[in-house]
């Protein structure tokens, strides 16, 4: 977490200088200041995980767009003489038990996940931040509250009460699964962030917004939000990789209608059709490696963010290679100034690994 | 300068009554926080009511009900039977909801679950006391073992920080982020269909009464393996990536470079202190997923057809049978909550600094 105040702005009643100050600035500059405060705002995605990370789930977003466009056939299409055909030129990934395009479904099926995923984790994250921040900031009776309702919705097994919520719906729309998965994943991220935002809720700078007369809606959404964006991404991450496992668990299990197409769907129908017994590789194995993709994509981008809120994290592996480099063990930290001094270097360090 | 200085008066008291810090610490250990305590309690008997409001709700929220689709499967049953049986299942809509919701606890509070259509009209308790064992047997072991071989091994990767173990933090990710019940089916195919080593699913062979025999007992090893396993392989990377990270933050505490500089063996540092410390937020994480074992297995349950609590539920969800339904998710739902309290417990007891800062 970054601890400093966002710079360069005049609070409410700052003293006249101040504004001299800023009054010199040129259009120019303070466009400049814009976009490395948006730079900086996004900073936990700049590193070498989140990037790769963010381009596969970019090149996911990209197939689930542009799937009428890109994918051979049409996903429902029929073809009686082409049945459990293995991949070949015209099928790339094969054809189901009734001559499906397995390549078309797939494609297809990108839609519902990325829509589910991406909207359920919207949802979750606005109720995340709406009761993590007032919950965190308030004080007394009114936080206890918040905090009481976050721990129900976390104690609360999910799966099982999607599973019940979903057979109230004949044909539940893709909004509504989406909603229902935003509804159950939003408590941990409130928790994570009332327990930053009660520590936050007591630092200089927000002491100082207080004490200068900012309205409660400023301090919030000026003052802490920033410094919360990290947070809110790694939650907001973590929450679309559920949603994406328990939609298509969901539609595997067969309580969501297999009239949505997704990758669950998919799945659903081989298990029906045997394609696990009968190796029919070429129809299970796409769909779920696609699932694994992304959820590998979302780790990545969430691998980033922790590292950039915990530098220990990278930091501590970098220190020990370079130890090692030269010749040294992290856990022998102290044995190994010794080694330097000492001349017999290579027996004393041995003989140290020796009795640990 | 002021002339008359004040003088100097002597405090009344006994150093050795008052004491440091620390005498004030381990006193306070043997004090019970009833305070800390209250709270917790009424946060569970909140929860508890929240939880068991929903389940009376959910139910009448529904379109369709038990009976239509009992009678749906069954042809000669005629009107008044159906009448009866829905009286039976308290279904009956001339009541109030406020007395159907008095009437549900009076139910409750007598262990009365109501009747399971889909298993002859026994009733939910003794159906659900049935399939209780198995999810818990099984996930219950399953659980631990992910537990015990994660945190064991995410503690040697956090020491060994930077070698080549670190290899597995990416590779056991992987393994959690694949959908289980792919896993599950891929494990099916490589090794129950194709090398035959273990049985599709089942708990036990068909044939085979449940006893305490060694065929009996051999063959629900036998049958439990894979989905063991499977389980094993799914859960171990998030065990293993918590401890890891909560070594690297501990292992640069200053006690532990205190540890190692008064020349202490590497094995107590690693597990006496740095270990130790390390394990605290993984043994509370540890607690609430053993609540997640009675209901975070559905899948698990259906693609081993294994009998347990995740695939009556299932089994309830498609017949409508909404009194096995409102049992089950009953049951998930206290053992989550029991699940709660130990954790509380065993973190109070752990880690002293949770009674003073949360009560």
């Amino acid at each position: 977490m970054t601890d400093k105040t966002p710079d360069g702005r005049r609070a409410a009643n700052a003293p006249e200088t101040f504004l001299l100050r800023t009054a010199t600035t040129s259009k120019g500059e303070r466009a400049a200041g814009f976009w490395a405060r948006l730079g900086a705002a996004f900073a936990m995605f700049r590193n070498g995980k989140s990037i790769t990370g963010l381009v596969i789930l970019a090149f996911f977003v990209l197939v689930a767009i542009f799937a009428d466009v890109i994918s051979p056939y049409s996903p429902t299409k029929i073809n009686p003489t082409e049945r459990l055909k293995p991949p070949s030129p015209e099928h790339w990934l094969g054809t189901t038990h009734i001559g499906e395009d397995v390549l078309s479904q797939v494609i297809h099926g990108t839609r519902g996940v990325i829509v589910v995923g991406f909207l359920a984790a919207a949802i979750a994250t606005v109720i995340a931040i709406t009761v993590g921040v007032i919950a965190g900031y308030l004080t007394g009776w009114k936080s206890e509250a918040l905090s009481a309702l976050t721990n129900v919705f976390l104690v609360i097994p999910g799966i099982p009460l999607i599973i019940v919520v979903a057979s109230i719906f004949e044909d539940p729309p893709l909004w509504a699964i989406a909603a229902v998965l935003g509804l159950i994943g939003w408590a941990w991220g409130a928790r994570v962030l009332r327990a930053q935002t009660m520590s936050l809720r007591n630092r200089d700078f927000v002491l100082a917004a207080r004490a200068n007369g900012e309205p409660l809606r400023r301090i919030i959404l000026v003052e802490m939000l920033p410094n919360l964006l990290a947070l809110i991404a790694a939650s907001f991450v973590g929450t679309v990789t559920a949603a994406i496992l328990g939609l298509t668990t969901l539609a595997y299990i067969g309580v969501i209608p297999v009239t949505a197409y997704n990758w669950g769907t998919i799945l659903n129908w081989a298990s029906a059709q045997g394609a696990f017994q009968q190796n029919q590789w070429w129809w299970y194995l796409p769909p779920g490696l696609c699932i694994a993709l992304i959820g590998v994509a979302l780790s990545l981008v969430n691998f980033g963010i922790d590292e950039y809120v915990n530098p220990r994290l990278r930091s501590a592996g970098e220190r020990a290679r370079a130890m090692r480099k030269k010749g040294l063990d992290i856990n022998d930290a102290v044995t190994a100034v010794r080694t330097d001094i000492a001349t017999p270097t290579d027996s004393a360090a041995t003989g140290e690994k020796a009795t640990a | 300068m002021t002339a008359i200085q004040p003088p100097l008066t002597e405090p009344e008291v006994d150093a050795l009554e008052v004491g440091t810090t620390a005498t004030k610490a381990s006193k306070g250990r043997s004090r019970i926080p009833w305070r800390f305590l209250g709270g917790r309690a009424a946060f569970y008997l909140f929860t508890l009511w929240a939880a068991i409001t929903i389940n009376f709700f959910l139910p009448r929220l529904m379109k369709g009900d038990a009976v239509s689709a009992y009678l749906a499967r069954n042809r000669n049953v005629t009107p008044e039977a159906a009448e009866s049986l829905r009286a039976l299942l308290g279904l009956d809509t001339d009541k109030s909801l406020l007395q159907q919701y008095i009437d549900y606890w009076s139910h409750l509070l007598r262990g009365d679950l109501g009747v399971s259509l889909l298993h002859g009209l026994r009733p939910v308790t003794e159906v659900v006391g049935q399939a209780l064992p198995w999810t818990i047997g099984l996930v219950g072991f399953a659980t631990i073992v992910a537990f015990t071989i994660g945190t064991v091994g995410g503690a040697i990767i956090g020491w060994r920080r930077g070698s080549k173990l670190d290899v597995f933090i990416p590779i056991t990710t992987f393994l959690n982020t694949i959908p289980y019940f792919w896993l599950g089916m891929l494990a099916i195919a490589a090794f129950a269909v194709n090398l035959r080593w273990f049985p599709i699913g089942k708990a036990y062979g068909v044939g085979v009464k449940p006893e305490w025999s060694f065929e009996f007992i051999g063959q629900v090893i036998h049958h439990g393996t894979l989905p063991v396993l499977t389980i094993v392989v799914a859960s171990l990377g998030g065990w293993m990536l918590g401890m890891r990270n909560m070594m690297l933050t501990v292992l640069d505490e200053d006690y532990i470079t205190v540890a190692q500089a008064k020349g202490m063996p590497n094995r107590r540092v690693l597990w006496g202190y740095a270990a130790r410390n390390a394990v605290l937020p993984q043994i509370q994480s540890f607690a609430l997923s053993l609540g997640f074992v009675v209901g975070g297995t559905i899948v698990m349950e259906m693609v081993f057809s294994y009998p347990g609590i995740g695939k009556l539920l299932l089994d309830a969800t498609n017949a409508k049978d909404y009194a096995l339904m409102q049992g089950v998710f009953l049951v998930i739902t206290i053992s989550v909550l029991i699940a709660n309290v130990l954790a509380d417990i065993a973190y109070a007891f752990l880690d002293p600094r949770t009674r003073q800062t949360e009560a």
